[in-house]
């Protein structure tokens, strides 16, 4: 085993897994910020670097439609979009869910139109979380590159068999350039192992209905079935992250940790803003404050109960939504986790505070705020406003 | 030129017992053309009368692989499995020669396939792409398509006190198709069988895409009895309504020409959804709709060297 260290963007990490992963097949339409993950790609098509045949389809609904043909005929399949381009899929998000397909897609996170706007948010892959789909969010480009690695290997789990999006942030991390250690290609390979099929629809020997109709009689025993499948896919997960420790050495759950034993108060953040609420947390810590983190990586499914109980101990939290859902009580995450915290006695103070739509930035005075306004809540016992706007204008 | 005698002999793809109406026109169409393969086929349907009637879960009418994704992209569900199949070949993981074959109504390929179909045509996939074309939705009861013939009444184009019908013309697909200048776009008939087997032969050992219209008569659409589907598809041919005709790596080619063509009356008496035309108040109509016919044949001599 051999380790590169490269200075690359987020999406050149992705497209490097993907040259290592090396799909059947890649069906893909261009979006930015996804852009340049696409035009990588072509690349190592091109040079003849991986055996993939690249679809290159004329809309993300044909891409998904391929991906869903593609997969079923039976091989490894990928895509990956943003924004827009999830939105056009998503008929076919929940066709390829409910086929069981093993589709590995990454999604560099866009705030959906409109209007139209090219930056960061989750609104994007937030609107899709009931699709079927296995979520997994990024903080930066290393966990991006292995978070693309262990996908393929959850997706295609015969106990799971589900497609997997992999997320991260647009621009701030499919274009800002980090340090990324690269597994060799044999070890990626090694660990991924070869696609094993599963009723593919090219074995003519043994002809298979897909996607047939299915009425009142059927439909819902299999959907409970889908239900089933996806949450049983949490322990495959962390089967997969123990593994993955031990060609990496790094570390992966359902969610991270950062100096949560101990604290009184903690954020609970996705992606790249956790990265920034890391940084905050280790300046308060020096001044002797008792702050903690907990970022979720799965969202699908969701670990509510452990998420919940490492949340238990503490005295106030604020959760930190970075899309809006329109009409309901706040954002995905803060309405999921304040749900599974009834399973508990104690409930910790809380509030929801919404941010970075469009790309708004989210910087370290702004959490350090945050951090305060949970020690007032402390002190008051008191939550002034449940659903907050941060950094929005009147 | 296929024979009868061999036909019948094939194994049938589309088996009996699937709940199409009886006299159907695309459940003909669909056994006439899977007859015409000599490799076994995956076949790929949009959603769609065929579709619904042929794989009510638990149950399937299809004896070679099938999938079904959605309404609007089965051009590029079966480019996906296409596209699979020459990957895993080039990969030495699959040696079998296999033809790829998908269906779409009128419907799922006129209208709000036709994107999924362009795109598939242009990247040039190594498939046949069929369309039953029963000139409206019929799956959903009956609406209009740009399918739809001009007057003909469908439920989103109902004959009211002011407007008598569909008042547009129908759509030229086959030409569309053909401007893709993909190697083999083809329009048939179920009438024409042996026509349209041989087209059908010729469109799965093309390499590169293929297309065939197949106009597929819906008796509860159209308003005839169920009898009269092969009756109604010569008619199509004979008043030029529907002209048999292929083009061939960009070179047209007319494969019928009635003796004498029928007035296009002769196509709308026996079919309800032109009842009201037939009156005197509508004669105008009709008239435009037989001038509108007769400029479409003859440019269509033109096209095939016939002029
Ligand atoms: C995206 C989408 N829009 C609408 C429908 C409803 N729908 C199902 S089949 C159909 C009409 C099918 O018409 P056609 O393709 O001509 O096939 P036919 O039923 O006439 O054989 C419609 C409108 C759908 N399934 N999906
Ligand atoms: S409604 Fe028309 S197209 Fe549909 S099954 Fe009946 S005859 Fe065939
Ligand atoms: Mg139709």
């Amino acid at each position: 085993m051999s380790i590169k260290t490269a200075a690359v963007t987020g999406n050149e990490a992705a497209s490097y897994a993907l040259r290592q992963i090396n799909p059947d097949v890649v069906a893909a339409y261009p979006i930015t910020p996804q852009t340049e993950l696409v035009q990588s790609f072509s690349e190592y098509v091109a040079d003849g670097l991986v055996d993939t045949e690249l679809i290159t389809v004329e809309s993300e609904h044909s891409a998904m439609s391929a991906c869903v043909g593609a997969a079923a005929a039976g091989g490894r399949v990928m895509t990956a979009t943003s924004a827009n381009g999830l939105a056009l899929m998503f008929e076919i998000l929940f066709i390829a869910a409910s086929n069981k397909l093993p589709i590995v897609m990454p999604v560099v996170n866009r705030a959906l139109s409109g209007p139209i706007n090219i930056h960061c948010d989750h609104g994007d892959t937030m609107a899709a979380r009931d699709a079927g789909w296995i979520q997994i969010y990024s903080e930066n480009a290393q966990e991006v590159y292995d978070n693309l690695i262990q996908a393929i290997r959850i997706a295609e789990n015969m106990k799971v068999r589900l497609p997997v999006m992999v997320m991260f942030d647009g621009f701030i991390i499919s274009h800002g350039i980090e340090r990324v250690d690269y597994l060799d290609d044999a070890t990626v390979r090694n660990f991924i192992g070869t696609y094993q099929p599963n009723h593919p629809l090219l074995d003519i020997d043994k002809p298979l209905t897909f996607g047939p109709l299915d009425l009142y009689d059927y439909y819902f025993e299999h959907k409970r079935q889908q239900a089933e499948d996806i949450k049983n896919s949490k322990p495959i997960i962390l089967d997969v992250a123990r593994e993955f420790k031990e060609i990496s050495a790094r570390e992966y759950g359902l969610f991270e940790s950062y100096h949560l034993d101990d604290a009184e108060t903690a954020i609970v953040v996705l992606s790249s803003a956790a990265g920034t609420a890391k940084a905050v947390v280790d300046e308060l810590r020096d001044r002797g404050r008792k702050v903690g983190l907990l970022k979720p990586r799965v969202f699908r499914p969701f670990p509510y109960i452990e998420i919940a109980q490492a949340l238990s101990h503490l005295k106030a939290i604020a959760i930190l939504d970075r899309s809006v859902s329109f009409g309901s009580f706040g954002g995905p995450l803060f309405t999921e986790i304040r749900s599974a915290m009834v399973e508990f006695k104690k409930i910790p103070e809380n509030f929801n505070i919404i941010f970075g739509l469009g790309g708004r930035d989210i910087n370290e005075q702004d959490i350090t705020g945050i951090y305060n306004q949970l020690d007032e809540v402390v002190k008051s016992g008191k939550v002034k406003e449940r659903v907050q706007y941060l950094g929005v204008r009147d | 030129m296929a024979k009868l005698k061999d036909l019948v002999n094939k194994p049938e793809i589309l088996s009996p017992g699937h709940r199409l109406c009886a006299g159907c026109g695309a459940s003909i169409a669909v056994r006439q053309i899977l007859s015409a393969s000599d490799d076994p086929v995956v076949v790929a349907c949009a959603t769609g009368c065929l579709e619904v009637a042929t794989t009510i879960y638990p149950y399937t009418s299809w004896r070679s692989p099938f999938i079904h994704n959605a309404f609007e992209n089965v051009a590029a569900t079966i480019s996906g499995v296409e596209t699979m199949y020459q990957s895993l070949k080039k990969q030495g993981k699959i040696d079998k020669e296999i033809k790829f074959i998908a269906f779409g109504g009128d419907g799922g390929t006129y209208d709000i396939g036709l994107q999924s179909l362009s795109g598939a045509l242009e990247r040039g996939h190594n498939f046949v792409y069929v369309c039953y074309d029963n000139e409206a939705y019929m799956n959903t009861g009956i609406q209009r398509s740009s399918a739809t013939p001009r007057g003909a009444w469908t439920t989103t184009t109902p004959v009211g006190e002011v407007i008598p019908g569909k008042t547009q013309y129908r759509k030229d697909l086959t030409r569309i198709i053909a401007a893709h200048n993909i190697p083999y776009a083809a329009q048939a008939s179920i009438w024409r069988w042996s026509d349209l087997i041989d087209k059908a032969h010729k469109a799965f050992y093309t390499k590169g895409p293929a297309f065939l219209n197949v106009l597929s008569p819906c008796h509860r659409g159209w308003r005839f009895p169920l009898e009269d589907t092969i009756k109604i598809s010569k008619l199509a041919v004979q008043t030029n309504f529907w002209p048999l005709y292929e083009v061939e790596n960009g070179k047209y080619k007319l494969n019928y020409k009635p003796k004498e063509r029928l007035p296009i009356t002769e196509w709308m008496k026996p079919q309800g959804r032109y009842k009201h035309l037939l009156t005197p108040e509508n004669e105008s109509i009709v008239e435009e709709i037989q001038q509108e016919i007769d400029n479409n044949w003859e440019r269509l001599l033109v096209l095939s060297g016939e002029k």
